[in-house]
């Protein structure tokens, strides 16, 4: 075998002529870190919205929240992000689809990114949130009703505040779930951490090391979402009262997209 | 615009579906099967005894699934000829074919997830059906095989096939070795022609119709089972 | 205090209950019985509202439960519910518990509220625990607070749907004997349960359901008396009960 190892490579200077190798591997993990925190915190705040309307008592909200569900999770991540990037300026008015096609690289590549990874995951939170609510449903809002609460007061005082506790552990796992499919804004040409990977791969051959160093800062970045997601935990879970069960057997988040 | 491109998009459609979707098909179909017997294999392990077995297997599938996709399958692109050629015995890397590659990467990513669907499956059997089946006097290994993976398996196989409708859609991202599935065939076609908007929203279309069709299959699976 | 008329509920196409007629009068005690799924729990769970009925009129306390224009909280913070999962808030401690309704229902003040919690928490024997979160609980512990939960809105009726059926037996005495209580200082209680010895003590009239209908009604006396008059189901039921 004739493949040479190099651990100098990485201080090697990139095509771009400024940073070395492993600078451009960091800058890449931070924008991964960028997309990921954004497009998370777009989706949990949205999610959770389209989640609750997916069970109330409106059959009008509950069709709503269930076409934006089916509507993202049924086409690929891969063909949501081109039609972000490339479809989305020639669909809107002349002047705002020019704007968004001079935006400055890598930020007309991050804004298109961040959009379509925020609406994707609001799918997947919704369907998250709806399965801790349903898990509690029943018993637990006839009590709620059974004292006089309000529907509206039952979601607020006694229904969410717990739906949101259950769920804790699937929303760690999709927050690791985001960070990993942030790296398909690379085929729009955002030099994330996998782009950038592949981005040394290709001008400099050290094939191995570079995907090896992304390897290793993408298990460093998962460790610490889950050991400071586990201290969350800790603080806020809430065992159940009666015979209720928690969380449902097989989460979602089982069967989500890699 | 549209209206003059349609019969650009309808000559397409035969190379789109015949080259493309195939390709696309048949990639899931046969990952989904390695990916279930390898994924089977190591559900066993994981939850064997014997720390030999479950050790590299949690490593292995903990590992997997700790990465994105796209990364696994540049180092299964990379990583492969080299394999290839430890195998042969040769001195230079030894190509195997993107297409290989492809099915041999989706296959041991995929086997990651349906490891976990599985043991959560069979963990959701409770204790008490091994107890009696261990008290009626069968051994361990028949208590797995005749009580615990029978009805284990009817409560995963919805978490599976949606596994699999998902492994459908995480075909498209061959796109970054140049492979031609069905998006891929998109993207030629919008390339050739500058119908760029047409043909994404055309693919679009066509694997929303794809999975939200197999997907309601799913759950109708899941509800008649529940009858009984 | 709670009227029952010619009410009939369906789910679908399956009757869950047929032309139940029954009243319970103010001050009265009176058990529900019955087969599972004979449609006792339903039919208490329509009192409040809980469930809706496709035919027949309810009125408690004077309220009409099931007109077009009822205001269905007024009538549910005049009813107190108890239920068989005891239904305690986990998220909240044993005093938050009982103070949430008053102050979000019946706007009372904080201070007002946890007076009257306190109150009823000594009356349970629960006030040691009023800072604890009902997982610390037992069952018994937990289904007492949840009485105590339910009067704190100072109901005129109390509905219990099995309230011990999910309890350990060494604790379904430290709930009835509170329910036994509730009933000697004149509440009025429509108690659905299997608990018969419960009832012979403190019943005032009993009633047997099978199948959606009710079969049986009369004075307490009169249905554990044993005498020809009495159905050859509910004898076939209390015979089968009775012979623990």
């Amino acid at each position: 075998m004739n493949y040479q190892w190099s651990w100098a490579a990485f201080n090697d200077l990139s095509p771009d002529g400024v940073h070395t190798y492993l600078q451009t591997l960091v800058i890449g993990a931070g924008w991964t870190i960028a997309l990921a925190a954004g497009a998370y915190t777009f989706a949990l705040l949205l999610g959770s919205v389209v989640g609750v309307m997916r069970t109330v008592d409106s059959k009008i909200a509950r069709g709503i929240g269930a076409t934006y569900v089916e509507l993202f999770r049924n086409v690929p991540l891969l063909v949501q992000m081109f039609l972000w990037y490339f479809v989305l300026p020639e669909l809107l008015p002349k002047a705002l689809g020019t704007a968004m096609k001079q935006m400055q690289q890598p930020w007309g590549q991050f804004f298109p990114a961040l959009l379509c990874l925020g609406f994707y995951g609001t799918a997947r939170i919704a369907e998250t949130v709806r399965s801790g609510i349903r898990s509690l449903r029943t018993g637990q809002q006839q009590a709620s009703l059974a004292l006089g609460l309000s529907g509206f007061q039952a979601y607020r005082f006694v229904i969410l505040p717990q739906a949101f506790r259950i769920v804790v552990p699937p929303l760690t796992s999709e927050l690791m779930a985001t960070i990993k499919y942030s790296s398909v804004a690379m085929t729009i040409g955002l030099l994330e951490l996998t782009g950038a990977a592949r981005s040394m791969q290709e001008f400099s051959f050290h094939i191995f090391e570079a995907f090896s160093a992304a390897t290793i800062m993408y298990f460093a970045i998962n460790s610490v979402v889950v050991y400071g997601l586990m201290l969350v935990e800790r603080r806020i879970s809430v065992p159940s009262s009666g015979r209720s069960s928690a969380a449902p057997a097989l989460s979602m988040t089982e069967t989500g997209q890699s | 615009m549209p209206i003059s491109r349609l019969h650009e998009i309808v000559a397409a459609l035969p190379y789109l579906f015949e080259t493309g979707m195939t390709f696309s098909l048949t990639l899931t179909a046969l990952a989904a099967a390695l990916g279930l017997m390898l994924g089977t294999l190591l559900a066993l392990c994981r939850l064997s005894k014997s720390r030999l077995l479950s050790l590299p297997a949690t490593l292995y599938v903990n590992g997997m699934r700790s990465v994105p996709l796209l990364l696994v399958i540049f180092w299964f692109y990379f990583l492969a000829p080299y394999i290839g050629a430890w195998i042969e015995h040769s001195p230079t890397p030894v190509q195997i074919g993107a297409y290989r590659s492809a099915v041999i990467t989706f296959s041991l990513f995929e086997s990651a997830y349906f490891c976990e669907i599985m043991r959560a499956g069979i963990a959701s059997i409770s204790r008490g059906q091994t107890h009696a089946a261990l008290a009626l006097g069968l051994t361990a290994r028949q208590t797995m095989i005749m009580v615990v993976l029978p009805q284990a398996l009817r409560n995963m196989t919805p978490a599976l096939l949606t596994r699999v409708i998902t492994l459908f859609q995480d075909t498209s991202l061959v796109y970054v070795l140049s492979m031609t599935d069905f998006f891929g065939a998109a993207n030629d076609v919008a390339s050739r022609d500058g119908s760029i908007v047409q043909m994404y929203l055309l693919a679009a279309v066509v694997y929303f119709a794809i999975c939200f069709t197999a997907s309601n299959f799913v759950k109708s699976f899941g509800t008649a089972r529940h009858a009984h | 205090m709670i009227q029952i008329e010619n009410v009939s509920k369906w789910y679908g196409g399956f009757r869950v209950l047929t032309e139940c007629n029954m009243q319970v009068a103010r001050g009265e005690v009176v058990v529900v019985c019955g087969p599972s799924g004979s449609g006792k729990s339903t039919l208490i769970k329509t009192v409040n509202g809980l469930e809706a009925v496709q035919q027949g009129d309810i009125r408690v306390d004077g309220m009409h439960v099931t007109g077009v224009s009822t205001d269905l909280r007024k009538v549910r913070s005049r009813t107190g519910m108890v239920f068989q999962s005891f239904e305690l808030f986990a998220h909240l401690s044993v005093l938050e518990n009982l103070c949430l309704a008053q102050k979000h229902v019946l706007k009372r003040s904080s201070d007002v509220s946890e007076h009257r919690a306190m109150q009823l928490l000594e009356r349970v024997g629960l006030a040691a625990h009023r800072h604890k979160y009902p997982a610390a609980l037992s069952g018994g512990q937990q289904q007492r607070v949840a009485i105590a939960r339910a009067l704190s809105m100072d109901p005129t009726v109390m509905l219990f749907d099995e309230p011990t059926s999910a309890l350990d037996p060494e604790m379904v005495n430290e709930v009835l004997d509170v329910m036994t209580d509730l009933a000697r200082d004149g509440m009025t209680m429509m108690v659905v349960t299997h608990e018969m010895g419960f009832a012979q003590r403190v019943a005032d009239r009993v009633i047997f359901m099978d199948g959606g209908r009710i079969l049986e009604d009369c004075a307490k006396s009169d249905f554990f008396g044993g005498g020809a008059e009495r159905g050859e189901r509910s004898r076939h039921f209390l015979s089968k009960i009775l012979h623990h």
